[in-house]
């Protein structure tokens, strides 16, 4: 790796974005550190990353449909759909592997993730209705399956719970797991070709027909990845957390939308990185993990979730702003 | 018979004709698989729960005339009952009590319009924010438990009937305030600026129309009538739940698509809206008489949701592919 | 092989009732700069896009090397060897100045991977070529418009093409880029490559191009050898028709001053524009696409903040925030996109022609339809508007039809002050003559007028007082009896 090269790594990992996010989040466990001294110990911070890994796979899964412009209100749907589903499977069949389990929560929540792509490429239904109605959907789905019942605990073997806590190398295999899924999609969306169009069809939609990038394709493989992302996510959930049901992770997809925008995803679209979700999402897990710990009851999170949505989205736009004045010099006089 | 012809041939190529059509097919079904549902007590007793969706459809079909859209309907709802409860533990008189559901539901629409107005940021981008932040915090005022202390002239309201027929005040409510719609979208300068602004944004800017200052009344109104909503909501419930009116905003939502409004704003009319809002109502009544789980129902309102927008679309294009076709034959 | 690359035969492009070429013929030699010319409206851009597959012609053939091709989309043109610099920077704001050149053709290494490297290499050797500094990992938004149009040239080039197109290069650099610019052409030239070159400096044209072409009114008028052709010629026939003929301007005695405008400006926009204006009186402003007319106008109406000056009417200072302001004053704007900022096409024809004047035929806030159809229809047939009914959608009419109704809404204002902007662009010629007829009528009733334009016939034939704008300020003023074509081509190109 030649020194061009590094450089270029070097600048693209490294923006500006994420440096205030990293200090923000240096910052924030400062602050709370000084008021509860165990928030910096080896098993908080074990807390806080296991917590934060499946809103990490989440936000990644939410991230690309962002990026083309669009958004999915219905992945938390889907992982509670997709998860009910593999849960039964397991029910059904204890003996099946973790890897067959896994292959199958990708495999049922991208079929989810490809009806929305389908409604919103193909029927020309703007992602925001498609995704709405799906909510409903696969909510009132999982329901019917579920008929209300619960696949608890003692329905699972211990295989199933330690899905997500068996150690390998010291480290959780969730961990291992979120590790793997920031990796792949962090070469996929700078060093794939693929990747690289989802920036240029929510930049520019137009100018990436131009230029031959197909829209629908593009939209189709969004939904798709974030409905295999949500299925894996969703089983993640229902190990960890040692029981199905109709109410998984309700209300999830506003922590994803959350960390997306502190990560400084654009929700217009063509702007977003890995690292910058990552952060993100590590941020909303802190805050969550903090929230006891200073005394706010777990419910003030869906008001600040709010509260953090709106402060991002107004920052980014008056930022925007800011620098456009700044730029276009079209003339001198 | 010519006038008969022409006007049936004018009506069918109506939306609301076909919606009308569906409404009925509904009502036939329904009253052949259970006696209970052409009960005129039945009737009107299911509209109590569906009224309240109604009136804060109304105002949505001005948000999404102009071309906005607003999901933090359900959310308003639950702040404004919040108030409510407050202000009914300090044990304070009905009209302070509904005064305080509606100024609450004025001030959460300001808040939407004046971020969306003046700072020019996308209404789903803010509205997914206030969604979250207006139910936020009234789950953080309300913690695990509910305000049940209201007083029975409060409770009063979302149950009241009028006199012996056994309609529902929510329903008086609804049709007036349907009708002051109705008459200030079709028959006011403000309606018709709201047409011009949702059909081409840069005509309306260009002819004289203060395009931001009319989309900031239209989310107060917005704001307002979930307070309304709320008032009937909390009073027929006699209580403000944490959870109370969730997943509203899809119902609202597709009975205002359903009613033929164009999600890409500036073409409809109230009255398919109308239609739509009693068609989902009965649609629901008629499928809890079937013992259908009401998480159940939820299935055939999304896909009712999507219905709604693809079916124009692929009329659209079939329409367009027909007119190709007449062009090259002759 | 043949003496011609590219051949257009008999081209002709219709789009819903306007046609924008008609059977243009049209040569281009291998190695060969030839420059094409003509107006705003003459057909050029309309050209570039069917050779780039952007549209397709209704009628005509077009044949590459001998072959006939039909062009379906532009990444057919691409693969056939033709690529081109828009006028219209097309880009994505957010990524690199590299990615904006590669997107759609990304380099892979065999790996799958891309290969930022070679990419940043070739990206490198072609800027270096053009002998341009543009920093290849800044995201466009942080560059310049003028950067921006370089990487849109670098873009073009990076395709391995014959034909290169070149839609007015050179308006957004420097002396020196386009001595640079020149050079590259050369050396495309000596590799065997064509250029069609579109560009209004006719003094740049004479330094670069071997041959033209004069397009005027989506027609072929002339070609010929660029050495030879005197400047004067290949005016004359970009202009063309007599010019007294067509735009009957009344002799109307002109009133007192009704509107000073002073010292306006808009940040990296235009700067102190200053011009007064008297009942009565045509003001044509004449310019270039781009030259900042239509943003003054705007700035005027109030659509567009402005940074500094002072708008004076009757002698009172006005403080206009919107176009109601603007309105409230007596100033009215037909705008110059009649389909985008004009009429909302898909409302009745009564909707969009009572936009400005609702009140008058309200009682209250109420609308009352009978008075709104009443005075639709007043007002449209006095402007001759040709329509099945007045509740018809405006998009089922002719463009010259929509434009009528446009201006009738803004007569319904009874302004005192009219602004129109390319009143006459895309129109057939009948309709053409009548809105002149009307522009004098007003003018001839005290109404003081101010008509953007960029058809030097018209600005010649209709206004009192021409000022030419170039580049966001004002270069040069004429009255009616001073101004010829060659004055105002020259002042709008800077020469």
């Amino acid at each position: 790796m030649n020194n061009v090269m590094k450089k270029k790594r070097l600048g693209g990992f490294i923006r500006s974005r994420e440096i205030t996010l990293v200090f923000l989040i240096i910052f924030l466990v400062l602050v709370v550190s000084t008021r509860y001294g165990k928030f910096l110990s080896p098993d908080n911070i074990g807390d806080i990353v296991m917590d934060s890994s499946i809103l990490i796979i989440m936000t990644i899964a939410q991230m690309g449909v962002i990026l083309i412009g669009g958004i999915d209100l219905s992945i938390a749907s889907n992982m509670a759909l997709t998860s009910y589903l593999v849960a039964q499977l397991h029910v059904i069949n204890p003996g099946l592997p973790a890897s067959v389990l896994i292959l199958s929560a990708l495999f049922l929540g991208m079929i989810f993730g490809l009806f929305n792509g389908i409604l919103v490429a193909l029927g020309n239904i703007p992602p925001v209705i498609a995704t709405l109605g799906t909510i409903s959907i696969y909510r009132g789905l999982t329901y019917f399956i579920s008929q209300g019942e619960w696949i608890s605990a003692h329905q699972m073997t211990s295989e199933f719970k330690y899905i997500t806590k068996t150690h390998f190398l010291g480290l959780p295999a969730l961990i291992w797991y979120m590790t793997a899924v920031s990796l792949v999609f962090y070469i996929f969306y700078s060093h794939i070709r693929t990747g690289r169009e989802f920036y240029s069809v929510g930049g520019n939609a137009d100018a990436a027909g131009y230029v031959g990038v197909s829209l629908k394709k593009i939209q189709i493989l969004a939904f798709s990845i974030s409905g295999a992302l949500a299925g894996l996510g969703g089983l993640f959930y229902i190990s960890k957390y040692a029981i199905a049901q109709t109410d998984t992770a309700l209300g999830y997809e506003f922590k994803t939308i959350s960390a997306c925008v502190i990560g400084g995803v654009s929700l217009s679209g063509g702007v977003g990185t890995i690292p910058g979700v990552i952060l993100g999402a590590l941020f909303i897990g802190i805050v969550n993990n903090a929230l006891p710990v200073i005394n706010l009851s777990p419910f003030y999170q869906m008001a600040l979730l709010g509260a953090i949505i709106l402060v991002a989205v107004i920052y980014n736009k008056l930022a925007d702003d800011r620098n456009q004045k700044f730029i276009s010099r079209k003339r001198e006089f | 018979m010519n006038q008969i012809k022409l006007f049936i041939g004018e009506m069918v190529k109506k939306w609301e004709f076909y919606l009308f059509l569906f409404f009925c097919l509904i009502v036939i079904f329904f009253s052949t698989v259970s006696p209970y549902f052409l009960d005129y007590f039945n009737l009107m007793n299911a509209l109590f729960s569906f009224m309240e969706r109604g009136i804060v459809a109304l105002p949505v079909i001005l948000v999404i005339l102009s071309g906005e859209i607003d999901v933090s309907l359900a959310s308003i709802i639950a702040l404004s009952s919040m108030s409510m409860g407050l202000g009914a533990e300090a044990g304070a008189p009905v009209f302070v009590i509904i005064l305080l559901g509606l100024i609450t539901g004025i001030a959460a629409g300001f808040i939407n319009g004046i971020i969306i107005t003046r700072l020019d940021i996308p209404a789903i981008a803010v509205t997914i924010g206030t969604m979250s932040l207006f139910r936020g915090i009234s789950n953080a005022v309300l913690g695990a438990e509910a305000i049940t202390s209201y007083p029975a002239e409060f409770k009063w309201i979302g149950n009241a009937t009028v006199g012996n027929t056994l309609i529902p005040l929510p329903f008086v409510v609804f049709v007036i305030l349907a009708s002051f719609v109705g008459v200030l979208l079709h028959k006011t300068k403000f309606g018709r600026s709201i047409f011009v602004i949702g059909n081409n944004r840069d005509v309306a800017t260009f002819s004289g129309i203060r395009t931001r200052n009319i989309k900031l009344l239209v989310f107060m109104m917005t704001g307002l009538f979930c307070g309304i909503a709320a008032v009937f909501l909390t009073s027929r419930i006699a209580s403000t739940r944490p959870n109370i009116a969730i997943g509203w905003e899809l119902e609202i939502i597709t009975s205002v698509v359903l009613g033929g409004i164009a999600i890409t704003g500036g073409k409809g009319h109230i009255g398919g809206v109308l239609i739509a809002i009693f068609l989902l109502g009965y649609l629901k009544f008629g499928l809890g008489l079937l013992n259908v789980q009401g998480k159940i129902v939820i299935i055939f309102v999304g896909f009712l949701l999507i219905l709604a927008i693809w079916l124009p679309e692929r009329l659209r294009t079939y329409q367009e592919s027909r007119k190709y076709r007449k062009v090259t034959t002759t | 092989m043949n003496e011609h690359i590219l051949e257009l035969k008999k081209i002709s492009k219709n789009f819903s009732g306007v046609q924008a070429l008609l059977n243009v013929d049209f040569l281009l030699k291998r190695g060969e700069v030839h420059a094409l010319i003509g107006e705003n409206g003459a057909g050029k851009s309309t050209m570039v896009k069917i050779l780039t597959g952007i549209y397709q012609p209704t009628a005509g053939e077009i044949v590459l090397n001998g072959e006939p091709v039909k062009m379906k989309n532009p990444r057919v043109s691409q693969s056939l060897g033709i690529t081109a610099i828009h006028q219209e920077v097309s880009s994505f704001p957010d990524l690199t100045v590299t990615e904006n050149i590669f997107m759609g053709h990304h380099l892979k290494k065999k790996n799958g991977l891309l290969d930022w490297k070679k990419m940043r290499l070739q990206v490198r050797n072609i800027i270096h070529s053009l002998g341009l500094n543009i920093p290849i990992d800044s995201q466009i938004k942080e560059l310049s418009t003028a950067e921006r149009h370089l990487v849109e040239i670098v873009k073009a080039l990076s395709i391995e093409a014959d034909i290169v197109i070149m839609d007015e290069p050179t308006s957004a650099l420097s002396m020196q880029e386009v001595d640079e610019l020149f050079a590259v052409i050369h050396k495309l030239k000596d590799d065997g490559k064509s250029i069609i070159f579109i560009s209004h400096k006719l003094d740049e044209l004479k330094e670069i191009a071997d041959n033209f072409t004069v397009l005027r009114d989506g027609q072929f008028v002339g070609s010929g050898h660029m050495d030879i052709t005197p400047v004067n010629d290949i005016i004359h026939m970009m202009v063309g028709r007599e010019v007294n003929q067509l735009y009957p301007k009344q002799d109307v005695e002109i009133g007192e001053i009704i509107l000073r405008v002073n010292g306006l400006s808009v940040d990296n926009v235009f700067s102190n524009i200053s011009f007064d204006l008297a009942r009565g009186e045509i003001l044509g402003i004449y310019g270039l696409v781009g030259a900042g007319r239509s943003e003054v106008m705007r700035s005027i109406m109030g659509i567009d903040k402005l940074n500094t000056g002072e708008i004076v009417i009757d002698g009172q200072l006005c403080s206009i925030k919107d176009s109601r302001d603007a309105m409230n004053y007596g100033i009215g704007f037909v705008p110059e996109d009649r389909q985008q900022q004009g009429v909302a096409v898909d409302m009745s024809i009564s909707a969009n022609a009572t936009l400005t004047i609702l009140e008058k035929v309200s009682h209250g806030p109420f609308i009352n339809h009978e008075e709104e159809y009443e005075f639709t229809d007043r007002i449209c047939r006095k402007m001759a508007v040709k329509a099945a009914g007045w509740n018809k959608e405006v998009k089922s009419l002719s463009g010259g039809n929509q434009q009528k109704v446009v201006i009738a809404k803004w007569l319904a204002l009874e302004p005192r002050i009219l602004i129109l902007d390319e009143p006459t662009k895309g129109i057939d010629v009948g309709t053409k003559s009548a809105v002149h007829r009307f522009m004098s009528e007003l003018a001839g009733k005290g109404m003081a007028i101010i008509m953007v334009s960029s058809e030097i016939p018209e600005v010649l034939g209709m206004a009192d007082n021409i000022i030419v704008m170039q580049e966001g300020i004002i270069v040069a003023r004429y009255n009616r009896q001073d101004a010829t074509s060659e004055k105002l081509v020259r002042a709008a190109t800077g020469n």
